[in-house]
C-alpha cells in the first residue's frame, strides 16, 4: 500500500516537472495555428471583389498596390502593366453621391446593376464592392484574389491592418522598431549595469552592498505600467523640451524607460558572475603587485565575461518583450524609424494595442498572433544563446 | 585586519587610474539609486494626497473621473490568489522533482531546465495571447478571473520552480542520508525533513512571485481585465478590474485629464505600496529565517 502511494507521488511529481515543457509546446501550438492562418487569408477583404472594366487587362495587384490605388497615390494603370488610363477608384460609399436614393432602391437592390453599368461606362474605373451585389453575367473583369504571401508579411514595409480594400501586414516597421528601441536601451543600460555590478561585487563594503541590493531588487519589482506612467508624465515632456520635438513620445523615451527596466537583470547576473570568480585568481593577481583596479579589469572581468554576456543578453530579452511601458511612451507610429527621436512602434505594443479591436479569427487577429510567434522565437533564441554561453563556460571551468 | 589599499610601491598613475575608475562606478551606482528614489518619490509625493479611506473603498464613478479604486484592488488581490492556487502546488512539486527525484546529469533535468528557463523568458504579452487563445477561446472560459488567474499562474511558474529548486539544493545531503538511515522512506524524508528545512526560502520566493503577478498588465489585457466593472465579481467566470490595467487605462485613454490624473497617481501609489510591502516582507522573512538558522 505504502509502496504504491510512494510510486504514485513520484509519478505526480514527475508529471508536474514536465508542466513547463508542456506549456511551451502549447504556446507554440496555439500561436502557430492562429498565426499561420494569416497565409490562408485572401488579400482583398472577405466577401468583396475589385471589379474592372472589360478593356482593362490588369489581372493581379498586391495589397500595397491596391492601397496605393485607393489612396490615389498611383493614378495611371500603366504603372501596373495595364493600358494608359487614369485610375478611377470607386467605393461603395461613393454610390450615394452618384445616384439618388430612389435609383439605388431602399435596400440597395439596384445598386449592383447600376455600379456594373457605371464600370462599363468608365474604362479606368476600379470598384470595391461586395461580391454578392454584382449581378450575374455582368460584363466585367475582376482582380484575381490570392492568399497573403509570407514575403509581403515579413518583408513588407507598411503596417495598415485595418486598411480597406486590402489590409497591409508588412511587419518590417514593427520589427525594426522593436530592435531599434531595444538596441538603444541596452546601449544606455550597459555602462550603468556593468559599473554597478563591478561596484557591488568588488568595491563596495558589505554595508553599501546591503543597501544597493534591495534597491536593484526594487527596481526590478516596480510594475511596468508604473514605469510607463512615470515615463509618460516625466520623461516624455522632458524629452520634448530638451530636443524641441513636436511630440515627446519617441523611441528615445522608450529606450530610456527600457534601460531602467533592463538594468536589474544585467546587474544581478553580472554581479553573480563576478562574485563567483575564484578567490585564488584575485589573490594571485594582487600578489603579483597589481592594484585592485588592475585585478578587476584584467582578471575578474575577463574571467567572468560569460556571466556578464549572459546578463546583457537576458537584458536584451527583457527589453524586446516589454509591453506596457513601451506602449505608453513610444507614440506607436507604425513606420520604419529613421531616427530614435521619432515615434515608433514595437511588436509587443502592437499586439497589446490592437488585439482588443481585431475581430477574432480575422486576418488582423491572425497577424497579431503571427507577431506573437515572431516575438516568442526572438526570446527563445535569446534564451538559447544564454544557455549556450553558460554551458560553454561550465565546460571551460571544469 | 585592514589591508592598505596602496602599499608603498605603487606609482601615482596607478593610484589615479584606480581612483577614477572606482569613482565612476560609485557615481553611476549612486545615480541609479537617485533614479529609483526619484521615481518612488515623485509618485509618493503626487499620490499621497489622493489616497484616503474613500479612495480605497469606493468604486469609480462619473465615467471614472471621481470615486475610488476599490474594485481594482479587490480584482488584483483575487488574481494574485488565483495565480497562487495555479502556480504554487505545481511549481513546488516540479521543483521537488527536479532536485530530489530526477538524476542530476540525466536528459530530463537538462530538458526541463531549458524549458523552464525559456518559459521565464517568454514575454508577458505572449502569455496574454496564449491565455486568450487557450483559456478564453478554446476552453471557452471567456474573459474571466479564471482565465486571468491561469494565465498569470503559468507566467509565475518558472519563478516558483526555480526558487523551490534553489532552496532545496542548499540542504546538505547528509541530512537526507541521516533520515534515510533511520529507516524513513524517500517520501517521508522529503515531507518531514527536506521540505520543512527549505520552506523559509520557498515562502520568500513565493511572496516575491506574488509581487510580480500583482503588477502584470499584458497577460490580463485580453483574458480578464475589465475597463469598468464597478460591482465586485460574483464568480470566477466574471471579469474584474485590476490595478495595473486601471492605471494604464486612466493614464492613456482618459477623457478628462484634469480630473483623472490624481486618480492615476493614487493608483500608481497603491501599486508601488503593494510592491514595497511585498519586497519588505520578503526581506524581513529572509533575515528572520537566516538568523534562526544561525542560532541553530
Amino acid at each position: 500500500m505504502r509502496r504504491i502511494f510512494e510510486k504514485a507521488v513520484k509519478w505526480l511529481l514527475t508529471a508536474s516537472g514536465f508542466v513547463t515543457s508542456i506549456v511551451i509546446l502549447l504556446i507554440i501550438g496555439f500561436l502557430f495555428t492562429e498565426g499561420a492562418g494569416l497565409f490562408k487569408e485572401k488579400v482583398i477583404e472577405e466577401g468583396y471583389v475589385l471589379a474592372l472594366n472589360r478593356e482593362n487587362n490588369v489581372k493581379e495587384l498586391t495589397a500595397a498596390q491596391i492601397k496605393a490605388i485607393f489612396d490615389e497615390d498611383v493614378t495611371n494603370w500603366k504603372e501596373f502593366g495595364g493600358p494608359d488610363m487614369r485610375i478611377e477608384p470607386f467605393r461603395l460609399e461613393d454610390a450615394d453621391k452618384l445616384f439618388t436614393e430612389e435609383e439605388l432602391g431602399g435596400q440597395y437592390e439596384n445598386a449592383g446593376s447600376l455600379i456594373a453599368s457605371l464600370i462599363e461606362a468608365h474604362p479606368g474605373m476600379v470598384a470595391f464592392v461586395p461580391e454578392s451585389m454584382i449581378p450575374k453575367g455582368a460584363n466585367l473583369n475582376f482582380i484575381e484574389d490570392r492568399s497573403i504571401s509570407p514575403k509581403e508579411v515579413f518583408a513588407g514595409s507598411e503596417w495598415f491592418p485595418t486598411a480597406t480594400p486590402a489590409p497591409l501586414f508588412g511587419m518590417w516597421p514593427l520589427l525594426a522598431g522593436t530592435l531599434w528601441v531595444s538596441l538603444f536601451a541596452i546601449l544606455f543600460a550597459l555602462p550603468f549595469g556593468i559599473s554597478i555590478a563591478v561596484y557591488m561585487s568588488e568595491v563596495a563594503s558589505e554595508r553599501v552592498r546591503g543597501f544597493l541590493k534591495p534597491v536593484i531588487e526594487l527596481l526590478n519589482g516596480i510594475p511596468s505600467v508604473v514605469y510607463g506612467f512615470f515615463g509618460l508624465i516625466v520623461i516624455v515632456p522632458l524629452l520634448q523640451q530638451v530636443f524641441g520635438l513636436p511630440v515627446g513620445e519617441s523611441g528615445l523615451a522608450g529606450s530610456i524607460v527600457l534601460a531602467i527596466m533592463a538594468l536589474p537583470t544585467i546587474v544581478t547576473v553580472a554581479e553573480d558572475a563576478m562574485r563567483s570568480c575564484p578567490r585564488s585568481l584575485r589573490e594571485a593577481s594582487l600578489a603579483l603587485g597589481a592594484t585592485q583596479w588592475q585585478t578587476v579589469y584584467r582578471v575578474v572581468i575577463p574571467s567572468s565575461m560569460s556571466g556578464i554576456a549572459s546578463g546583457v543578453v537576458l537584458g536584451i530579452g527583457r527589453a524586446v518583450g516589454e509591453t506596457m511601458a513601451v506602449l505608453m511612451v513610444t507614440g506607436n507610429a507604425a513606420a520604419v524609424p529613421s531616427s530614435i527621436l521619432e515615434p515608433l512602434r514595437t511588436i509587443p505594443a502592437t499586439i497589446a494595442a490592437e488585439l482588443g479591436e481585431a475581430p477574432a479569427g480575422g486576418a488582423h487577429y491572425q497577424s497579431l498572433f503571427l507577431l506573437g510567434v515572431i516575438l516568442f522565437f526572438i526570446t527563445f533564441f535569446i534564451n538559447l544563446c544564454v544557455e549556450y554561453i553558460s554551458s560553454r563556460n561550465k565546460a571551460k571551468n571544469s | 585586519m585592514a589591508i592598505e589599499t596602496f602599499p608603498k610601491g605603487y606609482g601615482a598613475r596607478k593610484r589615479r587610474s584606480q581612483k577614477t575608475a572606482f569613482g565612476i562606478f560609485r557615481g553611476l551606482s549612486l545615480f541609479i539609486v537617485l533614479v529609483l528614489f526619484a521615481i518612488l518619490g515623485f509618485i509618493i509625493y503626487r499620490g499621497a494626497g489622493v489616497i484616503d479611506w474613500t479612495f480605497l473603498t469606493e468604486a469609480p464613478s462619473d465615467g471614472m473621473t471621481s470615486g475610488g479604486i476599490f474594485p481594482a484592488i479587490i480584482g488584483t488581490l483575487l488574481l494574485m490568489a488565483g495565480s497562487a492556487i495555479v502556480a504554487f502546488p505545481v511549481g513546488i512539486m516540479s521543483g521537488i522533482y527536479m532536485n530530489e527525484y530526477a538524476s542530476k546529469s540525466g536528459w530530463a533535468v537538462k530538458f526541463i531546465r531549458l524549458m523552464t528557463n525559456n518559459l521565464s523568458g517568454v514575454p508577458s504579452i505572449v502569455f496574454g495571447l496564449f491565455g486568450m487563445a487557450l483559456f478564453v477561446k478554446y476552453l471557452g472560459f471567456g474573459d474571466s478571473i479564471l482565465a486571468g488567474s491561469l494565465t498569470l499562474g503559468l507566467l509565475s511558474l518558472p519563478l516558483v520552480i526555480r526558487t523551490t529548486e534553489e532552496a532545496l539544493k542548499d540542504i546538505p545531503a547528509g541530512i537526507r542520508e541521516g533520515s534515510l538511515a533511520l529507516g524513513a522512506s524517500k517520501l517521508q524524508t522529503i515531507w518531514k525533513v527536506v521540505l520543512p528545512m527549505g520552506m523559509p526560502r520557498i515562502i520568500t520566493g513565493l511572496i516575491l512571485s506574488l509581487g510580480r503577478v500583482s503588477g502584470e498588465t499584458a497577460p490580463i489585457l485580453f483574458t480578464c481585465a475589465a475597463y469598468f466593472f464597478p460591482q465586485l465579481p460574483s464568480s470566477i467566470f466574471d471579469q474584474c478590474m485590476a490595478l495595473p490595467y486601471h492605471l494604464y487605462v486612466i493614464s492613456t485613454s482618459g477623457t478628462d485629464i484634469e480630473a483623472q490624473q490624481p486618480i492615476a497617481y493614487g493608483t500608481a501609489l497603491v501599486l508601488i505600496i503593494i510592491v514595497l510591502v511585498i519586497n519588505l516582507l520578503a526581506g524581513v522573512l529572509r533575515k528572520y529565517f537566516e538568523n534562526r538558522l544561525k542560532l541553530k
